[in-house]
């Protein structure tokens, strides 16, 4: 059983008369502690297929199982479910929320999955000695540079222990220098043994990835593993 | 999420930008001061009306006909008697003989009201006394010739100066007066402070018919008024055969009519209340539609990390609620300051009820919860691919 599983995923946005397809008949499976970066320009259809993947969206038609669990036709409660439990977000803007301090922020997956506060102070802890800023819990996000942020936006993704992350341009907003640092974090979680997907546009940071899958147009046009054919 | 967590960050989020918070809370903070302060100084209004009336208690006025000539009259006894039989619905009876007379000390004089009761008279009228004592039954018993008088007249006949122990000419008949009546109407001529009361024995030959015209009554209880009623009917009755020849009435009708009039009035109060309360209502739900816009991107980054509809739901609902109450408390609070600062300042009681706290209260909670339901709800329904890109 493969951890991520999409078949025959479409998506299609109808637009008066014409339709767009975002994602155009997509198969591609994700086994455990993989490390794979799929790569395309902008209106390639990688947000989408980040969207899917990460339970934000469903496909127009297919089948997507995470974990063995089809997610394709599920109501949207399940799939907040799926998202809190099964998922951890790393995203280009940090997305942390400016008025809670770093604790507070990593605690947030937890309030959701209803967990008493002191267990969730001692995880929160845990995940933010995890990237380093343990000294830093009760200060907020704006007191810190663009790399401690992303950092603890990772913190919060790893914080209940979810089976795959997904990383939406986690360099993007970051200088060169400390880009290369996060990227080495995620690389180093991944030996850890955590599942990543990683959604870029940048070639020379998927390339960084174990497997390398290249969308255009909707389609998977390039997949690294699929040459070697090892997956098949 | 639970409650007490919604509650922490809805507290959290109204500190984080205090102005914004206290300017949104100030339509329900001024709708709720304006309601306590108001039915504040309204019930102790009413109550100090429906008190002094309840002082008076029932009158009964019975007005002897001059048709049937003096062979039918209703003795006091006859009246003492409908009381003592009946102790449960009549406290106290007592004549009442009101007629002008001359007054005399040395060469001054004036004329006056002249009021002819018994002993216990006092009572039922409420009457307080500045000093001396009020008749007792041995003044009407033995027709001592003893009288109480009010401050007009000492002002106008002593000078002011304590009067009793001095003597008083009331219709060319020397009077003792032994006690002076306490102040109600700042002492002005023909005002109920211009008046003698004297012995109704004594009072009945002062008068040409030496009749005794009207009683005063008082029922123990406002309940027992309206049997109070019925009962001196019945016995008039009997007497005179008709209800041509006498009237009764009770102080009660009027008491009713206060009531009715206080009704209306809260009502009208009611309804300033509620407008002021509503423009409050939708103050918030400004700020809180403000206010999700805003915080659009929260909303979409709590939904990626596993917030449900109802959990962004109960948050901005519990955000809302907790504005509006914040608002109400200090409207409470700032309605009592009010209302006490207006009592001492302009000597009107207030009485604040507990009922009006806990509805303005109640009002308040209601208010953030039905104004803050339609942006809570919005905010819910907020898709998080479109949230989390929201700028």
């Amino acid at each position: 059983m493969s951890l991520v599983e999409l078949k025959n995923i479409y998506k299609i946005y109808s637009d008066g008369d014409s339709e767009i397809r975002a994602l155009d008949d997509m198969s591609l499976t994700v086994e455990e502690k993989e490390f794979v970066a799929i790569v395309g320009q902008s209106g390639s259809g990688k947000s989408t297929c980040m969207n899917i993947i990460g339970c934000l969206d469903v496909p127009t038609s297919g089948t997507y199982k995470l974990g063995g669990i089809d997610t394709s036709t599920m109501h949207e409660n399940r799939l907040a479910e799926i998202r809190n439990r099964s998922l951890g977000f790393i995203f280009q803007q940090y997305n942390l929320i400016p008025k809670l301090n770093l604790l507070e922020n990593v605690e947030l997956p937890l309030i959701y999955r209803g967990y008493p506060q002191s267990k969730r102070r001692k995880m929160a802890y845990e995940s933010l000695e995890r990237v380093g800023l343990l000294d830093r819990a009760n200060k907020f996000p704006s007191q810190l540079s663009g790399g401690q942020q992303q950092r603890v936006s990772i913190a919060r993704a790893l914080v209940g222990n979810p089976p795959v992350i997904l990383a939406d341009e986690p360099t993007g907003a970051l200088d060169s220098k400390t880009g290369r640092e996060i990227l080495e974090f995620i690389k180093k979680l991944n030996s850890e043994g955590t599942t990543i997907i990683l959604i870029t546009h940048d070639n020379d940071i998927a390339s960084q990835a174990k497997r390398l899958v290249r969308i255009h147009d909707g389609k998977i046009i390039e997949d690294s593993l699929a040459e070697r054919g090892v997956n098949q | 999420m639970n409650l007490k967590q919604s509650f922490s960050l809805a507290v959290k989020s109204l500190l984080a930008s205090k102005m914004r918070s206290f300017l949104t809370m100030l339509g329900i903070i001024i709708g709720i001061a304006a309601v306590i302060s108001l039915t504040s100084h309204f019930n102790g209004m009413t109550s100090e009306v429906i008190d002094q009336f309840e002082k008076i208690g029932t009158t009964t006025t019975h007005n002897n006909s001059t048709g049937r000539g003096g062979n039918r009259r209703v003795e006091p006894e006859q009246f003492q008697e409908l009381a003592d039989k009946n102790p449960e619905v009549i406290l106290a009876v007592s004549p009442n003989i009101s007629t002008r007379a001359t007054i005399k000390n040395g060469s001054d004089n004036q004329t006056t009201t002249c009021l002819g009761v018994s002993e216990v008279y006092a009572a039922l009228r409420g009457l307080e006394l500045e000093s001396g004592r009020f008749l007792q039954y041995i003044d009407v018993e033995r027709r001592q010739k003893n009288c109480v008088i009010g401050t007009y007249i000492v002002n106008n006949m002593f000078d002011g100066q304590d009067p009793i122990g001095e003597v008083i000419k009331i219709g060319g008949s020397n009077f003792n007066i032994i006690g002076v009546l306490k102040e109600t109407a700042d002492s002005k001529e023909g005002s109920d402070d211009d008046r003698i009361i004297i012995p109704y024995t004594l009072a009945r030959t002062l008068t040409r018919s030496n009749i005794i015209t009207s009683y005063v009554l008082s029922a123990t209880t406002v309940e027992t008024v309206d049997k109070a009623t019925e009962l001196t009917e019945e016995m008039l009755l009997k007497t005179y055969a008709s209800t041509d020849y006498f009237t009764v009435t009770a102080m009660s009708a009027i008491i009713d009519t206060v009531n009715e009039m206080t009704g209306m009035m809260s009502a009208v109060l009611a309804g300033i209340a509620g407008i002021s309360l509503l423009v409050g209502g939708i103050g918030i739900m400004n700020i809180m539609l403000v206010s999700v816009t805003e915080r659009t991107r929260e909303i979409g980054i709590r939904k990626s990390l596993g917030a449900k509809r109802r959990d962004i739901m109960s948050q901005f609902l519990v955000e809302a609620a907790t504005t509006s109450i914040i608002g109400g408390i200090i409207g409470i609070i700032l309605g009592l300051l009010i209302a006490n600062g207006l009592a001492s300042l302009i000597n009107i009681k207030a009485a604040p009820t507990a009922g009006s706290i806990v509805i303005a209260f109640g009002v308040s909670a209601l208010i953030g919860i039905s104004f803050g339901y339609f942006p809570a709800n919005k905010a819910a329904k907020l898709d998080p691919i479109d949230a989390l890109r929201y700028d």
